[in-house]
């Protein structure tokens, strides 16, 4: 009688060949990040054909403070460094100094959000909300879904490092913090485009919208 | 380029996946990335540029981008499943914007 080959282990993960040769675990993360490039695209979309009408309220020149800014999207930038870092630590097996790195890109994450609730809170006591004009809508929908990505991210990060408090997350899981990390460079990216297009290119005086 | 040479769990091999760099280079790259954003912030500045600034910040936006894709996110250097993956998501989205911006301000026929 022929003895059952049991799928080999690493790090308490059973290993699974794949259709493809690639992980299903990546490749869902690939095809979830190619998902939400379209979801934000759409976000960018609606603000670019709104920001310029602003029907009451101030305007974007009005509220924006283009150093504050700067010094958020500073922060998020490092966070994707710290990332790597973490990523390169636990690809040598070094755990300690994984758990610094993420608690790194965590804490920079952190300063990016509160950084983006003074701003609301700023703005909004200069009366910019989601109902005064269409600018404000778009803005604040646009900026609000990325912070609450960065805030599912820093969720993550902090579970991971917890994990690896337990020893769940060693040399062999690495794709545990890669595939986290892939979404943190993704919520980074997001900013990018954001940070130029909604902050430094200045608002154009654009004609009425169609159906207005 | 550090090779790393990690056998990930789910441990199917990556496929055509090329050595990533390692933590010299990701700080050399964080380098170029801060001299770029000082330049973008910079350049909004510069009242001379006002009529070229979107082009030019968008450019220096694009290549932010890329770098950060390419070597953080190890694209240059995974498999081109992933790669066709995500740009094909950028791709919509890239036309998103521009069929909405042409509709809605009256460049595109309705």
């Amino acid at each position: 009688m022929e003895a059952a080959i049991a799928p080999p282990v690493h790090g308490g993960q059973e290993v699974h060949e794949t259709s493809t040769g690639l992980n299903n675990r990546k490749v869902l993360m690939w095809a979830f990040l190619g998902s939400d490039c379209m979801f934000f695209g759409a976000l960018i979309g609606t603000y670019l054909v709104y920001r310029g009408k602003v029907q009451a309220g101030p305007t974007p020149e009005h509220v924006f403070d283009i150093p504050y800014t700067s010094v958020s999207a500073f922060a998020l930038l490092m966070s994707s460094l710290a990332m790597v870092m973490a990523l390169a630590s636990i690809q040598r097996g070094d755990v300690k100094r994984m758990r610094i790195w993420l608690l790194a890109t965590a804490g920079l994450g952190l300063v990016f959000l509160g950084g983006q609730v003074y701003e609301f809170t700023t703005f909004g006591s200069e009366g910019l909300n989601l109902n005064v004009s269409t600018f404000g809508t778009t803005f604040f929908v646009l900026t609000g879904f990325h912070g609450t990505h960065v805030a599912l991210g820093v969720v993550w990060l902090l579970s991971l490092v917890i994990l690896s408090t337990r020893g769940v997350i060693t040399q062999q899981r690495s794709l545990d913090v890669e595939i986290a990390g892939l979404y943190w460079h993704f919520v980074d990216i997001v900013w990018i485009v954001i940070f130029t297009v909604v902050y430094l290119i200045p608002t154009p005086v654009i004609g009425p919208v169609a159906g207005h | 380029m550090a090779a790393h040479g990690v056998t990930h769990a789910g441990g199917v091999p990556h496929a055509e996946e090329h050595a990533h760099p390692g933590p010299e280079q990701y700080v050399k790259i964080a380098v170029i990335l801060t001299a770029i954003t000082a330049l973008e912030v910079a350049i909004y500045y510069v009242e001379a540029l006002r009529p070229l600034i979107g082009p030019i910040l968008i450019t220096l936006s694009v290549v932010k981008f890329c770098i950060v894709v390419m070597y953080y996110m190890h694209l240059k250097f995974d498999h081109p499943l992933f790669r066709a993956m995500f740009m094909f998501g950028m791709a919509t989205a890239i036309f998103t914007i521009i069929v909405f911006i042409g509709l809605f301000h009256g460049l595109l026929p309705v």
